[in-house]
């Protein structure tokens, strides 16, 4: 990685960023183009390690709909997204279910758990 | 005859969040009536996360979130009706009602809360032309089918209209493994949240064409495919740029309106710009007694919003049906000036605002490095930089009414340049 544009999404300003690398710099990369100092580690974080929570549905048994909604408890990295999709679409569970409830536990090694968003019953 | 004090329309996060705050004002007598088979409105299909930032300090899932504010109404034991129609409301506060276990009710309620949300923008009401193949949905009735239902609507789709909702479903379907070919708009900028652009349509190389529209529908029992053209500075298709898109499925999400069928009924005057009642600070509408929230008066674009603004509905329902509100006097009109497209609320009886007076307003276009000037009569009592102001991002203005010297006159907020 060189140089990579991105829009920040810390606050509703939305500014186009710059991550370039940059080995001089103690972060290990210069941020242009933000307005303020969020935006510069909003920036690193996106190159370095960017996560995010993921949220999606399981089949649910027994219950009023077919569906049940969960969500990763924490933010995942993204290049698993769609290796933890795989995992959630494996799954099965039967009503009742409480929200909060874990339904995979340490979703690919990541240490963080798929649990559900609703009650179902 | 059935007799409440307050009765409450719609049991979504706006009926929700009245209701308790109705009832945690002293007001015991509440009903909140839902045709729903269960609580939580729409966002028991909205399991993305990302709400209740304000209200709790931490990004819930729609589920999640009504989830907290379904239990706080059991725990104070309010009285809700599930699977249940309103048919129609009197401008006298009586209420008619169906469901299958009571059958009609009529209803006589001291004050009345309308929170019915809104439906969403058809084809119908955008006149695609073309074909009138399976596999068009509304985003939103895409997002039910696929979240709650357990349906998975196509394969290969199109989104038309780049509001949350569409983005938000472009992103759901590419994790549900669809193709999300591309996400069509007409304006020269989304209506959407940024976030949802970036971690919705970036995260997924997913394209976005502004000025952008959908020109022609094609297939007989399903879709085929969809033509797609630029448009020029007044929104008409250019000659020239059709390009033809294959896919099974076509998303809309072009807008919402604000659902007052009952408001009418019960002769509520509408604003045609927001397409809902028009409200006083108490968030009561043009007939007395009749109070209304969230997206049934103006489309909010954060749930938080919907949330504060519904609580100040049910608390001013309760102070009504005490006694404790004031007549019209001393009656003032808030104005949307150069650039604003509207505010809400339209009226401020000043005695009835107790702390603060807060004014939801959109602006007509993208500003970059603006003032936006609150003006009491031709006194200007506020002026706020903003860096950045666009139509889908609704401003909040909070006016702290004690600080203002002299008589308060109509107020109108503008949008002032640079240098002006």
């Amino acid at each position: 990685m060189e140089k990579r544009e991105m829009i920040c999404i810390v606050c509703p300003v939305g500014c186009h960023i710059e991550v370039i690398e940059d080995k001089n710099d103690p972060s290990g990369y210069i941020v242009k183009g933000n307005k303020c100092k969020r935006g510069k580690e909003y920036g690193i974080k996106e190159v370095t390690n960017p996560t995010r929570i993921v949220t999606s549905t399981v089949k649910v048994n027994n219950a009023h709909l077919c569906r049940l909604p969960v969500k990763t408890n924490n933010p995942i990295p993204k290049e698993k997204i769609s290796e933890c999709m795989k995992e959630i679409n494996k799954v099965e569970v039967n009503a009742p279910v409480e929200v909060g409830e874990v339904i995979i536990r340490n979703v690919l090694g990541t240490g963080v758990d798929v649990v559900a968003t609703r009650d179902m019953c | 005859m059935l007799q409440y004090d307050i009765v409450v329309i719609g049991g979504g996060p706006a009926g929700l969040a009245a209701a308790i705050a109705a009832k945690k004002n002293g007001v015991d007598s509440v009903l909140l009536i839902e045709r729903d088979r269960e609580l939580g409105g729409i966002l028991q299909q909205c399991i993305h996360n990302g709400f209740g930032l304000h209200e709790f300090g931490e990004e819930l899932t729609g589920p999640e979130y009504a989830d907290r504010f379904i239990k706080e109404l059991k725990e104070l034991n309010i009285e809700y009706k599930l699977n249940t129609m309103v048919l129609d409301i009197s401008e006298n506060r009586y209420i008619s009602a169906i469901n299958t276990e009571d059958g009609f009710m009529t209803i006589k309620a001291k004050a009345i809360v309308l929170a019915m949300g809104c439906r969403e923008r058809t084809r119908g009401a955008i006149k695609i032309p073309g074909a009138r193949p399976a596999g068009i949905f509304t985003a939103g009735t895409a997002q039910r089918y696929i979240n709650m239902e357990g349906y998975m609507v196509g394969k290969k789709a199109v989104i038309l209209g780049s509001g949350d909702i569409g983005l938000i479903m472009a992103r759901r379907l590419t994790l549900e493994g669809a193709e999300v070919k591309a996400v069509v708009e007409l304006m020269p900028y989304s209506s959407g949240l940024t976030r949802n652009i970036v971690q919705c349509l970036d995260d997924f190389n997913i394209p976005l064409l502004l000025n952008h529209t959908v020109i022609d529908i094609e297939g007989k029992d399903r879709l085929k495919g969809v033509t797609i053209a630029k448009v020029d500075e007044n929104r008409k298709p250019i000659s020239g740029t059709e390009k033809y898109y294959e896919c099974d499925t076509l998303l809309l999400s072009v807008g919402l309106i604000p659902e007052n069928e009952l408001s009418r009924s019960a002769n509520v005057k509408i604003d045609p710009v927001t397409g809902g009642p028009i409200v006083n600070e108490s968030m009561e509408t043009s007939v007395k007694g009749i109070f209304a929230c969230g997206n049934v008066v103006h489309v909010h674009d954060l749930v938080d919003y919907v949330t504060a603004e519904s609580r100040r509905a049910g608390y001013n329902a309760s102070k009504f049906v005490k006694g404790e509100l004031y007549e019209e006097k001393d009656t003032i009109k808030t104005n949307p000036g150069e650039g604003i497209r509207y505010i809400v609320p339209h009226m401020v009886r000043v005695k009835n605002v107790e702390d603060s007076l807060e004014l939801f307003m959109r602006v007509k276009d993208v500003y970059t490095n603006v003032k936006m000037r609150v003006k009491s009569g031709e006194n200007i009592i506020k002026e706020m930089k903003k860096r950045h102001l666009a139509p889908g991002e609704m401003e909040k203005v909070k006016l702290n009414l004690k600080k203002i010297e002299g008589k308060l006159d109509d107020i109108t907020v503008e949008i002032v340049k640079e240098g002006a």
